[in-house]
């Protein structure tokens, strides 16, 4: 590959993590540390009812009696989650109801991202919540979703606008006590996205929420909440980055998702955190908790992530198939180079009868990583005739790597099938020399072969995000090719 | 121990036991055996017996098997045993040097083994202890390590007898040396044999290791065998057990290869309460290669565990893993293949698979494949499937006028033939091919307590259709 300012595999082998700026943005933060003070600062802060702070407060005194995991295949110094910021957002927040009244830094930071807060972009045509550190700052595209009677506002406008609804499905598929990250996440959570589609609606674009650690020494905890109500569909995606530092953020996030009855709700997700640096140092915690509930009978929820950065991913998105002949899947493709470490997959609970569900994972490490597929697959005695297809396949590109996987499966009745493969190889000299042999470089034939092993996962992926998601599977490989 | 109520407090029992008889326990021992014993004793005493908190015994409880009064044989039967009388192995045209062990007692048949000459040995471990010192220090508690495994801790600390075999270098053993493990007993009987098989460079045998109970006592047996294959040995290894569904079996077995070493382990489990199969395999030399088969047929309430581990070590090394099992009524099985690919094991080869079906809406299936791969010239892949009998494949038969129950049979037979097919000794393959069949059609069961001697010769066991015309 020569030098060609038209090549895609050109750009790739810059390599360097183009999202590690930091933007001298006003903060407001809360004291570092954590207790019921903190708890009840966030919660002051957002004018939250008292029902929502008892929420919090529950959760709080929940997570002092957990301890944290210790299953998954990572090891990280202890975290002391007294030295966390748990509450920033950008100072000048009020209403904004133009473009104008924004701090033009904060539009700077998300142009620089590729982001268009500005509608006049309309051509994208995709509605962006964006949330900066811990607070939502703009959401596009809002008067146009109002129509429809579509909700997609931040998590705290949706506190003051329908209460009831988020009274109502708040903690419902992940509750306080679900696991550590959980109940941390519950007590503190600041912001995030939230997202209703009425009865028999179709979402015309897709929703996407951006999310972005700016500060030093923060964590993020934001909390998502889609609710697909009967018979109606919507795409959402999320993306995130965060400065380039040496000190590692943690990051515990929930995602709910409830599918109604004939609902459909697909959600996708690129994410990059800054993955630390070439000798391990720095990078993302990423503790996350995604968990969707097909409800409704028929209902239908699709996960599709691409992981390419966090220093360490802890990340297990699920779906509870509680609906007769409901459908889950899962599609993921996790990327880890140097020092990453990831421990991701899927779990498929099967409670209703004909239910269906597909696991299509493709882990690829390079360098020192390490990466482990874990999932669960569960036939429950009710759910009769279901079935379940897994696949998870491991790419080896480094004789110093880890490729792991600890596939779980319970069958409790006769009527269900469930397969599971998976196989773990490297590349084979065959197809790096029948490349080489056509004149394409060691390093962009590896860029081509992952980019094709990848493929049935970012096929799943909405057409914005499948280009950006090719692009950053290069550059997170660029340079582990020896 | 914790999240147990026992009435009876086993782990307390055993521990006050060895205190007491510690002095007889390790009477003909080497130093080095009775200081593993302390520190064995010490392990188990920390950890007490497995519970279902733990990772690797989340889906098997010992708790309901344990609570029970249990005896402890610290000493050899001395009533006079017929070993002829109780048991009789009637493989037809399967001539074996069979050594017995009675409630974990090796039993002297007074049988000379014709290649003794050769130096083969095979004795009591009680015997080892004092004949073969040097041997015994050498391999005895080398391959299985109990810093881990609380059972394989206690078997250590109390193992007093079982079966030494040892092959010297370049001698291939003609006779197929069947080991026999008998519980014959009044109460509840909890015994812990411990083998030692140790086959020499360029030497090849076969063992064949059968666990039966010839009455329907309670019974534990907590059982571990220490294998090792020196370079270029072979050893064809197979289990079966038919055991009454009040015993519970722990069978740990740890392989050790070393370069050019091939071992093929086959597990077939007909009948037990609640068995546990730990196969170790640590292949460590280049060009080792492994199978690992196993069939189980499970039904009642019983219970079937398979551990699974083989540690690729070095570099070049292959292995194949492949379990199947039925599962009926309340069974429940558990199947938990883990491949481990050290950073330096390049050009490994590893498959591992499991298959299941389920027969009734009351059994359960817990299947774990699990890879941990740290090297990158590797070719792994894992499958498993849960699933029922094949609806096309039985509208084939039943279109053909093949009854409901016949065709059920077939099928079955023809999932867990794959496994028995690849029994390389002709008279036992034969011969396991009817028990599985006896089995699938619910005759084994029936008849427990005399399993293997039950079915006289005259009486031919087949299909109600004659299999050769289809």
């Amino acid at each position: 590959m020569e030098k060609d300012p038209n090549n895609i595999l050109d750009e790739v082998t810059q390599g360097e993590y183009k999202y590690g700026f930091y933007s001298d943005i006003e903060m407001e933060t809360a004291p570092m540390g954590l207790s019921e003070d903190t708890i009840r600062y966030i919660s002051a802060k957002k004018n939250e009812p008292d029902w929502l702070l008892q929420y919090r407060l529950d959760a709080y005194q929940k997570w002092l009696s957990m301890t944290e995991p210790t299953w998954a295949h990572i090891h990280h110094p202890p975290i002391n989650y007294q030295e966390i910021i748990f509450y920033a957002a950008p100072k000048k927040k009020k209403e904004y109801s133009s473009i104008d009244e924004i701090d033009p830094e904060l539009i700077e930071t998300f142009n620089k991202l590729g982001i268009s807060l500005e509608e006049q972009k309309r051509l994208t045509g995709v509605a962006v919540d964006a949330v900066i550190d811990s607070v939502s700052v703009k959401t596009t595209f809002s008067e146009t979703l109002e129509k429809q009677g579509i909700i997609f506002c931040s998590f705290s406008e949706a506190v003051q606008k329908v209460p009831d609804l988020v009274k109502q499905y708040l903690g419902t598929v992940v509750p306080t006590h679900d696991n550590f990250y959980a109940a941390l996440n519950s007590a503190v959570f600041s912001d995030g996205s939230f997202c209703y589609i009425p009865k028999g609606v179709r979402c015309p674009i897709e929703l996407s929420t951006y999310f972005r650690i700016n500060a030093a020494n923060t964590g993020q905890f934001e909390r998502t909440l889609i609710i697909g109500d009967e018979g109606s569909y919507v795409s959402y995606m999320e993306g995130c980055t965060a400065p380039m530092r040496d000190e590692n953020q943690l990051h515990a996030a929930i995602v709910e998702i409830i599918a109604l009855k004939d609902a459909e709700v697909k959600y996708s997700t690129v994410q990059n955190w800054y993955p630390g640096n070439k000798k391990g140092e720095g990078g993302i915690y990423n503790f996350v908790t995604k968990r969707g509930i097909c409800k409704g009978n028929n209902s239908k929820i699709s996960w599709t992530q691409v992981e390419t950065g966090s220093a360490i991913t802890w990340k297990y998105p699920s779906v509870v198939l509680l609906g007769d002949n409901s459908v889950g899947e899962f599609y993921s493709v996790a990327v880890t180079n140097n020092y990453q470490q990831a421990d991701t997959g899927s779990k498929m609970i099967h409670l209703g009868r004909n239910t269906k569900s597909t696991i299509i994972s493709k882990g690829i490490s390079a360098g020192h990583s390490s990466n482990s597929y874990r999932g669960l697959v569960k036939m429950t005695k009710r759910a009769e005739n279901s079935r379940n297809f897994s696949q998870c396949d491991s790419l080896l590109l480094g004789d110093k790597c880890g490729a792991h996987t600890f596939p779980y499966i319970k069958t409790e009745n006769k009527t269900s099938i469930v397969e599971h493969e998976a196989t773990t190889s490297k590349i084979s000299d065959d197809q790096l020399f029948y490349c080489n042999q056509r004149g394409i470089s060691t390093e962009s034939a590896i860029g081509l072969i992952v980019n094709g092993y990848a493929r049935e996962v970012l096929k799943q992926l909405p057409m914005e995000f499948a280009v950006e998601a090719q692009k950053l599977l290069s550059i997170s490989l660029e340079g582990s090719v020896g | 121990m914790e999240g147990i109520t026992t009435t009876y407090n086993v782990k307390d029992t055993l521990l006050k036991l060895f205190d007491d008889n510690v002095a007889r326990i390790s009477s003909n021992n080497p130093v080095e055996i009775a200081e593993m014993r302390q520190k064995a004793i010490a392990v188990f005493a920390q950890k007490g017996f497995p519970n279902t908190k733990l990772e690797k015994w989340r889906n098997t409880d010992l708790s309901k098997v344990l609570n029970h009064d249990f005896t402890f044989p610290l000493k050899a039967d001395t009533r006079n045993v017929d070993i002829e009388k109780i048991f009789r192995c009637d493989v037809p045209g399967f001539n074996t040097y069979m050594v017995a062990q009675l409630n974990g007692w090796f039993i002297d048949r007074g049988e000379i083994l014709s290649q003794a000459a050769k130096g083969v040995v095979v004795c009591s471990l009680a015997e080892a202890f004092t004949k073969y010192p040097d041997l015994i220090k050498t391999h005895f508690g080398k391959y299985a390590p109990f810093a881990d495994n609380a059972l394989t801790a206690l078997n250590t600390a109390f193992a007093q007898d079982g079966v030494f075999i040892y092959v010297p270098d370049n001698v291939e053993v003609t006779e197929t040396i069947q080991m026999v493990n008998l519980i014959h007993s009044d109460d509840g009987v909890f015994v812990q044999p411990r083998n030692l098989v140790i086959v020499g460079k360029n030497s090849s045998l076969r063992l064949v290791q059968c666990d039966d109970s010839v009455d329907d006592q309670v019974g534990f047996i907590n059982s571990v065998t220490e294998v090792v294959l020196a370079e270029n040995g072979i050893l064809d290894h197979y289990k079966l057990q038919n055991k009454n569904d009040r015993s519970a079996l722990i069978n740990s077995i740890y392989f050790h290869l070393e370069a050019g070493a091939n071992l093929s382990t086959n597990a077939i489990s007909l009948n037990g309460g609640l068995i546990r199969n730990e196969a170790n395999v640590l292949l460590n030399g280049r060009g080792a290669h492994a199978d690992i088969l196993g069939v189980y047929l499970m039904d009642r309430n019983q219970h079937i565990d398979n551990q699974v581990f083989v540690d690729h070590a070095m570099p070049d090394c292959t292995s194949n893993e492949m379990f199947k099992g039925i599962l009926d009524d309340h069974a429940s099985g558990v199947f938990n293949g883990h491949i481990l690919v050290r950073q330096d094991a390049q050009r490994t080869n590893a498959y591992q698979n499991n298959k299941n079906i389920l027969i009734s809406d009351k059994a359960v299936i817990d299947t774990k494949p699990f890879l941990e791969i740290y090297a990158d010239d590797v070719k792994c892949s894992h499958g498993a499937t849960v699933g029922q009998l094949d609806s096309e494949a039985m509208f084939y038969l039943r279109s053909r006028g093949i009854g409901m129950e016949n065709a059920r049979m077939l099928l079955m037979y023809a999932f867990a033939a794959e496994i028995i097919n690849k029994i390389s000794i002709p008279q036992l393959q034969l011969r396991i091919d009817d028990l599985v069949k006896k089995r699938l059609r619910g005759e084994l069961s029936v008849c427990d307590q005399c399993v293997l001697h039950c079915n006289s010769r005259e009486q031919k066991v087949a299909f109600e259709i004659d299999m050769s015309k289809i």
